[in-house]
């Protein structure tokens, strides 16, 4: 189908005006962080030099990207042995374990957050008041997006077989888990990883409610008195996880292309 | 070591594998489990732990009420103009072919922008049009138009524009999989008996079309209705939607006596969420009946 002439342009032009419409936003954010003090003319960049000057800022920076890192760790740890078990051993346990996963979408993460304090206050008695203890709350939000990576990965290769072919080797089962099977659905974890990594860092509600500074909510606090720092920290924060998120479309595209040709 | 198990009762129904799903579990339990089903029964029980119906009976209260009403209104809205945009904006993309760059870029953009939302949204659109904000200077000094009034961004209206700006790529993602499996055929089929562009249309594209444009519809509903942060930010005086009206029963004091209306509060949202998601599913299985 050859779409006429008067159609190209028209659709020129409404893509266009949705590019402007979703551009806008992010080149303003852009502008107001550089934008000088009042009465200055040209640019500075005091904002975003106060994202790592500023120490309550800093302290909240680093508590986020930790708090990702262990999202990730107690992620890979217990979901993944865990999905690779069930299609090995206990395959009729498979949708329990898939709604399970899912369930975090169907209930709002406020709705968690209204019932988790009698949970958290034990929380707080093991491992202390440290922002880090939000990993636990966060990992429960990342399952549903890691869960559809790492089947993804797990549909795409024969792990039966694989498994089978290690057991009669002699390999036992936490060999199989970790030298057999997840080398091969390596892409799929680092998926999983990319998309948790990018919740977490933009995460609010949890964070907020439960009193917790990390970045988002060091940012929302500091917008009062400095609004030029905190559009500087939402947007170097949209760059990062923009990066991650596309990083994770290319992932995504590559294995689809790859299961086409092969 | 739960092998044994296996080997030793042969034929008949092995626990030992379920043991090894015992911390996943357990974790769930404890972390998803514990605080809806706290949630839920809270949401029965006076300040002394026994059985009421007055925290349920509270949701029918005006502030209650009005808060609902406000955030399905904030909801629908969205959900309508994400869907229709969304929907136009998917159908042009589709238009360019599978090999275009520009389809693909397109693609790729909606999956991170539908992930946006929050802090980082909010202050994208502060950064915009609040009142030193960079359109509201512009436009003034240009044409001496001023459009930040007095405030609407931090009210609903201004959270229908914010909340838009996610819900368009959302629909982009859910939709355009249906669109794509709109197989060429059936156009010619439809143009060998003698239809118009027009009849296609109506007659073949629309009503195959119609139960992924609805259950997309009320994706994007629920997505918006859960939504709390960006609104969290941007309304910081006043609770007009659920969302908040759950933030201050969980912060201020001036609800005291009513402690467990959050609980009330949050089940409501549970209810409606969990109504929305199983029309989802309902319209999601009528469409996969001609999806490959």
């Amino acid at each position: 189908m050859n779409p006429s002439r008067g159609f190209r342009v028209l659709r020129g032009v409404l893509l266009t005006l949705f590019a402007v419409y979703f551009v806008l936003p992010l080149l303003s954010m852009l502008d107001f962080s550089t934008r000088g003090r009042r009465g200055e003319t040209g640019r500075n960049w005091d904002a975003w030099r106060a994202l790592v000057e500023n120490e309550d800022l800093r302290q909240a920076i680093i508590s986020s990207l930790l708090l990702a890192l262990f999202t990730v760790v107690l992620m890979v740890v217990l979901l993944v042995p865990t999905m690779i078990w069930v299609r090995l051993r206990v395959p009729r346990m498979s949708r329990v374990i898939e709604f399970l996963c899912l369930l975090p979408l169907t209930i709002p993460a406020l709705v968690i957050v209204v019932g988790i304090a009698g949970v958290y206050a034990w929380v707080t008695y093991f491992f202390g008041s440290s922002p880090l203890t939000l990993t636990f709350a966060y990992t429960v939000l990342v399952l549903p997006y890691s869960y559809r990576a790492v089947d993804s990965a797990l549909a795409a290769i024969d792990v039966t077989t694989l498994a089978e072919a290690a057991r009669s080797l002699g390999a036992g089962w936490l060999i199989v888990i970790t030298r057999i099977v997840f080398p091969n659905i390596v892409t799929g974890v680092l998926s999983a990883a990319f998309i948790s990594v990018a919740l977490v860092l933009g995460e609010f509600t949890f964070a907020s409610l439960l009193h917790f500074d990390t970045m988002p909510v060091a940012l929302t606090a500091i917008s009062k008195s400095d609004a030029a720092t905190a559009i500087a920290g939402a947007l170097a924060s949209i760059i990062v996880i923009s990066a991650l998120l596309l990083g994770l479309s290319f992932f995504g595209g590559n294995t689809r292309t790859r299961n086409e040709n092969g | 070591m739960a092998d044994d198990v296996v080997r030793g009762t042969g034929r008949r129904f092995a626990v030992g594998p379920y043991l090894a799903l015992l911390p996943f579990l357990g974790f769930l339990l404890i972390f998803l489990v514990v605080p809806t089903v706290t949630v839920v029964v809270g949401a029965f029980q006076s300040g002394d732990g026994g059985f009421t119906l007055g925290n349920v009976r509270a949701l029918g209260s005006d502030a209650a009420v009005q808060a609902l009403w406000k955030s399905v209104l904030l909801s629908l809205s969205t959900a309508v103009i994400g869907a229709f945009l969304g929907a136009l904006l998917s159908y042009l993309i589709l238009t360019l072919g599978p090999r275009s760059i520009l389809r693909r870029a397109t693609l790729s953009v909606c999956g991170v922008l539908a992930q946006f939302g929050g802090v980082t949204l909010a202050f994208a659109f502060i950064s915009l049009l609040a009142v030193n904000g960079v359109l509201t200077l512009a436009l003034d000094s240009w044409i001496g138009l001023d459009i930040y009034g007095s405030g609407w961004l931090f009210g609903l209206n201004g959270l229908i524009v914010v909340y838009v700006y996610f819900q368009i790529p959302l629909m982009v993602i859910v939709f355009t999989p249906a669109l794509e499996g709109l197989r060429p055929q059936w156009r010619e089929a439809a143009v060998n008996l003698g239809a118009t562009t027009a009849q296609y249309w109506r007659q073949v594209a629309f009503p195959l079309l119609t139960p992924a444009f609805l259950g997309s519809l009320l994706l994007l509903f629920a997505n918006a209705f859960a939504a709390y942060a960006t609104a969290a930010v941007l309304v910081s005086q006043g609770n007009p939607i659920t969302p908040l009206f759950i933030r201050s029963a969980l912060t201020s004091e001036i609800l005291l006596g009513q402690a467990n209306l959050g609980f009330a509060l949050a089940l409501e949202m549970i209810v409606v969420v969990a109504v929305v998601m199983a029309l989802y599913a309902l319209l999601l299985r009528r469409t996969a009946r001609w999806m490959r």
